[in-house]
């Protein structure tokens, strides 16, 4: 019996299906807090490790407990309203960053149906989610009613338009080779797809272009270094953020970290197999599928922090010139190259799936 | 009433209410914000009646890119409505002309409207056949039946882009450009020259 069928025996089909959605919801709510938790402390520790310094090491065990200590922190602080701001925009944009940081976890599978909501549109709903989140920016910079923050919010918002462009070109050519939107069908069509012995997309030359693209348009999407530009230090004292206290900058930066722990679960289920082991090879399949999805999303969480200590930070005009003049025409040639080769290549669309007698 | 009804009356409640809001904001900027809000519910609608494919498309095209450029545009706007106030009383007139020209057309063409002999309307109101999922419903019938219209409907937004280029695109003189190719093959063979200029004497650049 499911999880939510013994919560509709116990309590009525409707009241039932409420209590275990919300369960349901908490279990992936709670962890990914945690994780947000530990990957603003790995994120440290990662960087201070690359320049030769300690890192956080003086709250908990091996500075462990840093990032709970930076929370209690900030919630005892006074919440400051500046006197020309727009009360209600400015409240609520750091809720609609963090509420939307968390509503795009329903659609990710941890492991084979290990997932809270299988759409069969989930990689639209992911899409769609993620190019809501520049609200959260551009109307916190709006309504912070100062210099800083509007601009930090004005370049946010080009920034993660121009980059959402050839992002949706990327995903036309995975979901084209997948055939399908479900997140999950797409890591099974993952299954054994490089000589029926690699999982993964990215073995697979006719995407690894892709794969590599989508992790820099990741970097671009979640405003990580060195596309960072929206809450550049040296220019904009801190973008968007400047007007924030206490509590309303914590959810800003904790639906920051969710997303960016968002982009590097989605890597794996679009690249690197998902849940797969890398090798479609029957031993390895005896270590659970939940493993090796966390433990692809921790190696994606490096090359993030990675890339965060290796590079500077991009000119606005070169971050434009790279979005518009570089990856939309690779991206959007590249879906050219996969579904021709989809065609004439294979069986895939021999016939169209499901083609209505006209 | 069951969760569908109780969804659809919330949804349409706050689309509404929205969108009046829309109209009587009295800053422009928390009209934008408030057709978002339109926005996003009318896809709550479209995810009520099966069409998920729609709601996600009406989310990513209208609230993810046309709504952020609207609000890019209306953010910038300086607009003083004290100003755009003035010579209501002056223009109330016309304005309720134009508008009862316009509802009276628009009731007469609704009234006598009736879709012409051919089409089918609503032959497909069964919903999604067996086997198939939303988007490859869709995708069969516009790409087979409607093809020749949504061609025609990339022509016209072809049309519109190439339009908004050739009025906002200028060719500045005197700019100095970034070439990229360029600055990798630099070499210091390529911009590097020793010279032994004697005393007294300049280097050629």
């Amino acid at each position: 019996m499911t999880f939510t069928g013994w919560f509709q025996d116990l309590l009525g089909v409707d009241a039932g299906y409420l209590v275990a959605t919300l369960l349901l919801i908490l279990a992936i709510i709670v962890p990914v807090m945690v994780g947000v938790a530990m990957a603003v402390y790995a994120d440290r520790k990662i960087w201070a490790a690359m320049q030769m310094r300690r890192g956080p090491n003086v709250v908990g065990p091996f500075g462990l407990l840093q990032t709970f200590a930076d929370a209690a922190k900030l919630f005892l602080k006074e919440t400051i309203i500046p006197s020309g701001a727009s009360r209600g925009v400015f409240l609520i944009a750091p809720m609609i960053s963090f509420v939307l940081a968390l509503a795009i976890w329903a659609v990710m599978p941890f492991d084979a149906g290990l997932v809270l909501s299988d759409l069969n549109v989930g990689l639209l709903y992911v899409f769609a989610v993620s190019s809501m989140g520049v609200y959260g920016i551009i109307m916190s910079g709006w309504a912070s009613n100062s210099k800083y923050p509007f601009l930090g919010g004005l370049r946010s918002a080009a920034q993660m338009v121009s980059y959402e462009v050839s992002m949706g070109f990327i995903l036309v050519s995975v979901m084209l080779y997948a055939q399908s939107l479900n997140l999950s069908e797409i890591v099974m069509a993952q299954k054994g797809n490089v000589l029926g012995l690699l999982n993964g997309n990215i073995f697979n030359p006719l995407l690894f272009p892709m794969a590599i693209m989508f992790f820099i348009t990741a970097l671009a999407e979640t405003n990580r270094p060195p596309f960072d530009l929206p809450e550049a230090e040296a220019e904009l004292v801190a973008g968007y953020q400047v007007e924030y206290s206490s509590m309303t900058f914590a959810l800003f930066f904790l639906g920051e970290y969710a997303n960016i722990l968002f982009m590097c679960a989605l890597i794996p289920v679009l690249f690197l197999g998902g849940w797969l082991p890398p090798l479609d090879w029957a031993p390895l399949y005896y270590i659970p599928g939940f493993v090796w999805m966390l433990s692809k999303m921790a190696f994606m969480f490096f090359c993030f922090a990675w890339v965060k200590a290796a590079v500077p930070r991009y000119r606005y005009d070169q971050l434009m010139r790279l979005g518009w003049k570089v990856f939309l025409p690779l991206s959007l040639f590249w879906v050219v190259v996969v579904s021709g080769w989809l065609m004439f290549f294979t069986d895939k669309f021999a016939t169209a799936p499901g083609s209505l007698p006209l | 009433m069951t969760t569908a009804v109780f969804s659809f009356y919330l949804f349409a409640t706050i689309l509404l209410t929205s969108a009046v809001m829309v109209i009587l904001s009295r800053n422009p900027v928390h009209s934008v914000l408030w057709l978002i809000v339109a926005f996003f519910n009318a896809a709550g609608l479209f995810v009520i009646v099966g069409a998920e494919f729609l709601a996600m498309l009406l989310i990513i095209v209208y609230v993810g890119a046309v709504a952020v450029l609207f609000l890019f545009v209306v953010m910038m706007l300086d607009i003083d409505f004290a100003e755009l106030r003035t010579g209501l009383s002056r223009y109330l007139p016309l304005g309720l002309l134009v508008a009862g020209v316009i509802l009276a057309e628009i009731l007469l063409a609704v009234g006598s409207w009736r879709a012409g002999d051919g089409i089918q309307m609503f032959d497909v109101l069964a919903g999604t056949p067996d086997g198939m999922t939303n988007t490859q419903w869709i995708g069969s019938v516009l790409y087979t039946r409607y093809l020749y219209v949504f061609q025609a409907a990339g022509l016209v937004l072809l049309v519109a882009m190439i339009g908004a280029i050739v009025l906002t695109h200028r060719q500045r003189v005197g700019t100095k450009r970034q070439d990229i190719g360029k600055q990798v093959q630099m070499t210091p063979a390529k911009s590097v020259r020793k010279a032994q200029p004697g005393v007294g004497q300049g280097v050629d650049l």
